[in-house]
């Protein structure tokens, strides 16, 4: 691929500023998201996953800061432009479906004037027509009925809530959009459709994804590639179809794997990893994993792995020594 | 439509079970208001006379249920009787002559601080950790805690007495002619002055600290969030995104306050001799004068009603969500 990529991570590390000190949420991480691709990125609750999203979109809020490394989308910083200049830049190359979409809108504004706020912020010469239309064919674009466009969030249910803020985030139709678990709070069906929603759209207009989730199952059905996070760390990033093989990956990685359940088994037996995420305070030394890992070894308590190329993707596991070391994700 | 018939029955409802209060409360005390008029000219007046104000009072001697329904339509074709101190003069044009007055002033002053403060409070939550966000909210809570009359008394001493920059007390300078004339308008402004400073410095507080800590609640909303990133610019970001939230709960305080403003603020009007509603309603109730209390309890009891009918209607203006009564 010699493509500029969409989305450029360079050694980035987030962190909060605590009474103790600052504390990592993510660490060191790289990355490249190209166009058109779709990476899911996956991990437990506290592993990173929504702070790097807002890390990459320049919206930290309170004490969270870049501690350390480069975000570059479409090849530009976005932590060097004036606030003007983000402004004019964010949504309409690089936009976000937020993770809560009961309260990602305003519950005094209608669903069109929402929409249409998105429109007049950054094409200055549309007028009220052209964004009104706009906005219809937005909502036409994630099947909700235009008669909702004179609705209050209230009114809608958490689906289409969920369909009006991906019609927002697609509205200035941006080359990269950012998933923060778009489907959590939706049950099973609703979740089923606005998946094959987010995909058509997708191929439709374009854009690339990452596509943040704690559902492995779902992320491998969508994405290309898969991130998998843990303690802030990306510690594995494979290609989506090498997932199925087993005993070729990350430990943590094989126990996510597990973890999902098998109905189609005579018996439904579902494992979970044992014990607890880490405490991002007090990380434990070497892999930040071994403390739950089946496999790990006096090595892993003292030095953190490397990332291995290995067949099944990059892997920062001291298991695979032996395969070719590698700089950067 | 709906939401403004069920709103307009609880106002009516209202309104009638304070009259109906205010006809049985009084009616549970001893004697009457002619007998107490009669009793202050100690056996001056022949007894015909007793029967004569009695009339004149509107007191009668008929069945309790028929006094009952007398009463409700004396209240509302106003007639509510007539006040002993100020005697022959009507309840309804005493309140019709005082009320102004509290109104243009406690009023102008409340609006003001719930205005001022409001703005402030966006303002200074925008700018949060600001010079100002460190400044206002202890400044004017220290304002607010000095006890009204000593704060009070200190402006008049000071723009009052020793400047002589303000007049020190009434409403208006007794040497202009009532009307719409220059002289009488800067009067009654040069009068206003103290008292609405004195009321504003007193409440603002309370606006700001309320408004700020909303605010900064709303700002930590996803949908602030969301709207900062699809890039709103600031000034509708902090408007139509935030302070639109954050208001809310300033609104159902301003329909507090306002209730209260009919009412008068007794201690300014007695400290500035202001002659409002609160002046005649301290004056009404140290020298007994029961109809006049009366009346001034109901035109409280009616204009707060009034106004929390209007401002639920404003209230379902601005949060759609009380409208259709579900939210989530």
């Amino acid at each position: 691929m010699s493509q500029t990529p969409v989305l450029e991570l360079e050694n980035l590390s987030v962190a909060y500023d605590t009474p103790k000190g600052p504390v990592r949420a993510v660490n060191h991480v790289n990355m490249k998201i190209y166009p058109e691709e779709i990476v899911g990125l996956v991990g437990e609750s506290g592993s990173g996953k929504s702070t790097l999203a807002y890390a990459i979109m320049r919206l930290l809020k309170g004490s969270a800061f870049v501690q350390e490394g480069t975000i570059k989308v479409l090849g530009q910083d976005m932590y060097k432009m004036s606030p003007t200049e983000l402004r004019a830049f964010r949504w309409a190359k690089i936009s976000m479906v937020f993770q809560s979409a009961m309260s990602a809108l305003n519950p005094v504004m209608t669903v069109e004037q929402q929409i249409i706020d998105t429109l007049t912020s950054h094409r200055k010469g549309i007028t009220p027509p052209q964004a009104r239309a706009r906005a219809e064919e937005l909502l036409d674009l994630v099947r909700i009925d235009r008669k909702y466009l004179k609705n209050y969030p209230h009114q809608l249910s958490g689906g289409m809530r969920q369909r009006v803020v991906i019609a927002i985030a697609i509205a200035l139709e941006p080359a990269f959009v950012i998933m923060d678990e778009p489907t959590t709070a939706l049950d099973v069906v609703v979740q089923r459709s606005i998946l094959d929603q987010i995909q058509e759209i997708q191929r439709h207009i374009k854009f690339s994804v990452l596509f943040i989730s704690h559902d492995f199952s779902l992320v491998a059905e969508l994405a290309q590639r898969v991130a998998i996070m843990y303690a802030g760390r990306f510690v594995e990033v494979t290609p989506s179809q090498r997932l199925q093989e087993a005993g070729h990956h990350h430990p943590y990685t094989e126990g996510l794997l597990r973890a999902i359940p098998r109905l189609t088994a005579d018996e439904v037996t579902i494992e979970g990893i044992p014990g607890n995420p880490p405490d991002l305070v007090t990380l434990p030394s070497g892999c930040a994993f071994h403390p739950r890992c089946p496999v790990a070894t006096e090595e892993c308590k003292i030095a953190l792995p490397p990332i291995y190329d290995t067949p099944n993707g990059l892997i920062e596991c001291h298991r695979f020594a032996g395969e070719k070391v590698v700089q950067h994700v | 439509m709906r939401y403004f018939l069920k709103r307009l029955g609880f106002l009516i409802f209202s309104i009638w079970a304070a009259m109906t209060l205010n006809f049985i409360l009084p009616r549970m005390m001893p004697g009457n208001p002619a007998l107490i008029l009669f009793g202050r000219f100690q056996g001056k007046l022949p007894p015909q006379a007793l029967k004569s104000m009695e009339l004149e009072f509107g007191f009668s001697h008929a069945p309790m249920i028929i006094q009952y329904f007398q009463y409700l339509g004396n209240m509302v074709t106003g007639n509510w009787g007539i006040s002993y101190t100020y005697f022959p003069l009507h309840v309804t044009s005493l309140i019709a002559q005082y009320l102004p007055w509290t109104i243009g002033a406690v009023g102008i002053a409340t609006v003001f601080s719930a205005v001022i403060g409001t703005f402030l409070g966006i303002w200074i939550a925008w700018r949060r950790n600001g010079i100002m966000d460190r400044v206002l909210p202890i400044v004017t809570m220290f304002m607010q805690s000095i006890p009204y009359n000593w704060s009070s008394f200190v402006l008049l001493y000071i723009f009052g007495f020793s400047l002589s920059w303000l007049p020190m007390y009434h409403s208006y300078s007794a040497n202009t002619t009532i009307g719409f004339n220059g002289p009488f308008i800067s009067s009654v402004i040069s009068h206003g002055i103290l008292p609405v400073v004195t009321i504003f410095i007193s409440g603002v507080s309370g606006w700001i600290i309320g408004m700020r800590s909303n605010m900064i609640n709303t700002l930590g909303e996803d949908y602030v969030t969301f709207a900062e990133a699809k890039g709103v610019s600031p000034r509708r970001l902090i408007f139509s995104y935030a302070a639109r939230n954050a208001m809310l709960p300033q609104i159902t305080s301003i329909a507090i306050v306002l209730g209260s403003v009919v009412g008068g603020s007794i201690l300014m009007e007695q400290v500035f001799s202001y002659q409002g509603i609160g002046f005649l309603l301290n004056n009404a109730t140290s020298s007994e004068d029961y109809p006049l209390v009366q009346g001034i309890f109901l035109i409280i009891a009616i204009v707060t009603l009034v106004l929390n009918f209007v401002i639920d209607m404003l209230y379902s203006r601005l949060d759609p969500r009380v409208r259709t009564g579900g939210a989530n």
